[in-house]
């Protein structure tokens, strides 16, 4: 097992050489002169100047991607112009607040769509399987930032039963100190249930919204999957052996069904977090997407890089965990050697 | 031959019959092309022009969409946007269909090297959120619109690698390709001619598959303010003009653009979705 | 006594998008406690499906017309309720062909011989694990106790087989059902696991079902014999009687298609012509007729059920009396 896992590991170096390369690639791709930009409008001559030994412009390529990996091993991801803050310290006091998103969509997105596909599957033709198919194709179809949008009018405008649209916590209400990031799990740790039940509120919208967009694949491809395998050789053999129809499906049936579905998870993962910076900014919510997007407006660059940066390590990582999970569920994984 | 066309159309009357959206979703597609081409003649006002209603005037018979903030007419905009939008997504698959393709085909019939390159340069695009890697894309290279159209190209490049990667593999040891290769063509002849014309059909389907997609993907890269400039009508930004205007009631400004957009993706979807069932039977789901 | 076993007039379709196909039409066959009895005929001729009745796990599109299916006096199909999913791996068992995607990739062998054992017994975590043992030590499987914590992928087909075989006797069944157990092993293995399912059943006094398309297989197993052909049973009898004299042209045909002792493979015939479309509205009566030499103008009115000699039954309106010496 631990070989397996360290296997695994192994396997992700290439991808975040790639990675590296690829931001590194991108922050020199700047058009004119990267030290201006990374300066800032406002940058005077001398902060250029400075800004192009701390980049290293004037050295070859290669060196200067030694001197980045080594800043950004260091810490050292830059200054953003808008805030005066390092970069990192940015993202880090922002990440928390986009992972809580992230997590309570996947979540939900995964409560509703196995069900669904479970249910589709096991009645094909039916209504529900009529809606599963639906809902596959008009979800993928969803523009986030407008079905954002048009919950928010909905349910807050119209209904006003959920909170304005903006951000993590009501203004009057104070945030929970901190331990996770997660107010959700801050307020609970604090005992605090009035900011619990408020950071729910808030977090309700965007959810959802993050959720009917990933909820698509999922439940497409649970209901491929198990479509697949209830007609498989050893269901019959299950079914045979007199087990219960609700061993059959679960035990026998789902774990098989999961494996596919774990290897689009990671597409499902690439969907949410592009999602995100989306729903982010519809919801004012305070994460690393919206500073981005500040960011951007703002031509402020190393933000932006730090956070391309940042999300696709985030990527990375949790491609890793479903590879590794993988290798916990299906054993032929787990061959060492 | 005469029969399969035959067993084409029957298959088609099918997909037809079997999902009617199928051909309401040809119905729109034509529809959206035919915006494309000819909106800024049908369009009622001029797109670009503030005042022509009052600011912020909610749909009536002369503005059917309603005004924006400026005064312009909304269902014009979303006329004339069409183009642009498309426009932007044909481009970027075209592109990337073409690279990636090519690309493919190459790393799938030589192997080898070629074919460890191409994949490193697919994983590589792979590993990151592609979506973000299309805004730091747009970021580094500039807020231009063409921008959007090669990060958008980018994003979409593994995908045709795969497929043609795939394809030619398999080709590379079919029959007729053998046959062609012992009567003495050289190897890039046997691909352009023999390999390249087969991968055509399995591309299609790709084609229309990742169409909405693209769609989605540039419209997104607009509403967080990259490429797409104001005042250009275009859907994504539209829904960015009205955002601010939903939570005081202003529905129409956002809503509009927003349904239209995700009409044409659902439309693309669906497009996709019969065209493989067309193809390729087998995977109908 | 009655049978242990006893198929009377069982009719069975499959409504499909494509039209109605009928699979089993007028089907009957018994057998006694302890007996042998092989089922066989031709690919896609409606073994399989018959068995999958018996067990209750047919398709969801298929609709049993009418019939009875009696298993030590019960009737299965009126007692599809409790009683049916009872017996169902505990009284009657089934082995499958391809073994090694029979069972559960991801689930080690020995939990899916206890899944079988919780389900049907009062045995529960240690006493299971250690009647799984037992019931893997039952079946030849070299160390049982290793063998326990094994994936199907990482036996062989034989291995798995004998895994199955250990999981349908678990709950020490009167009836085996056995579907082309041999299907998709080697020869060697082949051998092997027919020798164990038949010592299995000598010493546990258990009834077994064999479905097979080898008459020659069938031959050196069972007691007796029950041809299958388009949904029809076509001739049942001791299966001696059946390879000396048979009377059915297509029992005949599948004899003279069977290699016995030194028999070349040149001088065996093949069955000319295929089996019918079961979707066909227009089925003629004898479901043979369109491939048979015999065929006069009664084939065309409802199939008789002759009785050729004691417990020699054959459907047909000419068949062949004449004993071969
Ligand atoms: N689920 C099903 N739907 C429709 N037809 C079926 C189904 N299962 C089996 N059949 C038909 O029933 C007939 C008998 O099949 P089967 O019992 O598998 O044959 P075999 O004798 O080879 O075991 C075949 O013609 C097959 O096409
Ligand atoms: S009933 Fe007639 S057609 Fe059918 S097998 Fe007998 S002789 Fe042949
Ligand atoms: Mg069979």
């Amino acid at each position: 097992m631990l070989t397996t896992i360290l296997k695994r590991l192994l396997g992700a170096i290439p991808n975040l050489i790639g990675v590296i390369v690829v931001t590194f690639l991108l922050t020199r791709a700047l058009p004119g002169d990267p030290a201006a930009f990374f300066a800032g409008a406002s940058g005077t001559a001398e902060a250029v100047e400075e800004i192009r030994k701390k980049l290293g412009l004037d050295k070859s390529l290669p060196e200067q991607f030694i001197v980045y990996v080594r800043d950004l091993a260091s810490g050292d991801w830059g200054f953003s112009h808008a805030t005066g803050q390092p970069v990192l310290t940015e993202l880090t006091t922002r990440l928390p607040a986009s992972l809580e998103l992230t997590l309570a969509g996947l979540f939900l997105a995964v409560i509703v769509a196995i069900p669904l596909g479970i249910l589709a599957a096991t009645r094909p033709g039916s209504w529900i399987d009529h809606l599963c198919r639906g809902i596959a194709t008009a979800g993928v179809s969803l523009p986030t930032f407008f079905t954002g949008l048009l919950l928010a009018y909905i349910f807050y405008f119209l209904l006003g039963w959920a909170p304005p649209p903006l951000g993590r916590l009501d203004p009057y209400l104070s945030a929970p100190p901190t331990v996770t990031g997660f107010y959700l799990i801050d307020s609970l740790i604090a005992r605090d249930f009035e900011v619990f039940i408020g950071a729910l509120k808030q977090l309700i919208l965007p959810t959802i919204t993050l959720a009917l967009f990933v909820l698509a694949p999922l439940a497409r491809m649970t209901r491929a999957s198990m479509l697949g395998v209830l007609s498989a050789d050893f269901i019959r053999t299950a079914r045979a052996s007199g087990l219960a129809p609700t061993t059959v499906l679960f035990a026998y049936a789902f774990r098989n069904a999961l494996l596919p579905v774990m290897t689009t998870l990671g597409m499902v993962f690439s969907f949410l977090l592009g999602s995100n910076v989306l729903v982010e900014k519809v919801f004012a919510w305070p994460g690393i997407g919206s500073f981005a997007i500040e960011a951007l407006v703002a031509s402020d660059y190393a933000p932006v890089q730090g956070f391309v940066l940042s999300m696709a390590l985030l990527y990375v990582l949790l491609n890793l965990t479903i590879d590794i999970a993988y290798g916990f569920v299906d054993p032929r994984m787990r061959v060492d050697g | 031959m005469a029969s399969l066309t035959m067993t084409r159309w029957q298959l088609l009357r099918y997909v037809v019959a079997e999902n009617p959206l199928s051909l309401a979703a040809f119905l729109l597609f034509a529809a959206l092309v035919l915006l494309a081409l000819i909106g800024p003649w049908i369009a009622p006002f001029d797109a670009l022009a503030s005042n022509v209603g009052a600011p912020l005037s909610p749909p009536s018979m002369a503005h059917w969409f309603g005004t924006d903030s400026l005064g312009r007419d909304i269902l014009s905009r979303v006329i004339i946007a069409a183009r642009l939008d498309l426009g932007i997504a044909v481009a970027a698959v075209g592109i990337s269909c073409i690279l990636g393709g090519l690309a493919g085909a190459f790393a799938g019939y030589f192997g080898g090297w070629t074919d460890r390159i191409v994949g490193r340069l697919s994983d590589t695009i792979m590993a990151f959120p592609l979506f973000v890697l299309a805004m730091g894309i747009v970021a580094a290279l500039g807020n231009t619109v063409a921008n959007i159209v090669i990060a958008t190209a980018i994003i979409n490049l593994p995908f045709y690698i795969r497929v043609a990667r795939a394809e030619s593999n398999v080709l590379r040891n079919a029959g007729f390709v053998e046959a062609a290769r012992l009567a003495g063509n050289g190897e890039v002849r046997l691909l352009f001619h023999h390999i390249i014309p087969n991968i055509l059909p399995p591309m299609t389907v790709q084609i229309s598959l990742n169409m909405g997609w693209a769609i989605l993907n540039a419209a997104g890269l607009s509403f967080i303010g990259l490429g797409v400039r104001p005042p250009a009508a275009e859907w994504g930004i539209m829904v960015a003009e009205g955002a601010q205007y939903i939570v005081s009631g202003e529905w129409w400004i956002a809503l509009f653009p927003g349904a239209v957009l995700m009409l044409a993706v659902f439309c693309f979807n669906l497009l996709g979705d019969s065209l493989r069932d067309l193809v390729d039977p087998r995977r109908r789901t | 006594m009655s049978a242990l076993l006893a198929i009377e007039n069982l009719s069975l379709e499959f409504r499909t998008r494509s039209g109605i196909v009928r699979a089993l039409e007028n089907v009957s066959l018994q057998l006694p406690e302890g007996g042998s009895l092989g089922l066989v005929g031709e690919s896609g001729s409606g073994k399989s499906v018959l068995s999958f009745a018996v067990l209750g796990i047919q398709d969801a599109a298929a609709t049993v017309t009418g019939g009875t299916i009696r298993f030590a006096d019960k009737d299965l199909l009126a007692d599809a309720g409790s009683a049916m999913k009872n017996m169902r791996g505990r009284e009657l068992a089934m082995i499958f062909q391809n073994p090694r995607v029979a069972l559960n990739p991801i689930r080690q062998v020995g939990q899916q011989i206890e899944d079988v054992l919780r389900r049907h017994t009062a045995l529960r975590g240690a006493a299971a694990r250690a009647r799984a043992i037992e019931c893997l030590a039952d079946v030849r499987i070299p160390d049982p106790e290793r063998r326990y914590t094994a994936y199907p992928f990482e036996l062989s087909g034989g291995m798995c087989q004998r895994v199955m075989i250990a999981i349908a006797l678990a709950c020490k069944p009167r009836l085996l059902i056995a579907d082309e157990p041999t299907t998709g092993l080697d020869v060697t293995t082949q051998a092997a696991i027919m020798r164990l399912i038949r010592d299995l059943g000598h010493e546990k006094g258990m009834a077994t079902l064999l479905i097979t398309h080898d008459l020659g297989l069938a031959r050196d197993f069972c007691d007796r014999l029950a041809v299958m052909h388009a949904g029809h049973i076509v001739e049942s009898g001791a299966t001696e009687t059946l390879f000396r004299a048979p009377a059915h042209p297509y029992t005949a045909q599948l004899v003279r298609a069977t290699p016995v002792g030194q028999d070349k493979l040149e001088n065996l015939a093949s069955i000319p012509g295929n089996l019918p479309d079961l979707r066909r509205s227009d089925l003629p009566p004898c479901r043979f007729s369109e491939r048979c030499e015999l065929r006069g103008d009664a084939c065309a009115t409802a199939l008789p059920s002759v009785d050729v000699s004691t417990g020699h039954l054959v459907a047909c309106h000419h068949p062949q009396l004449r004993t071969r010496p």
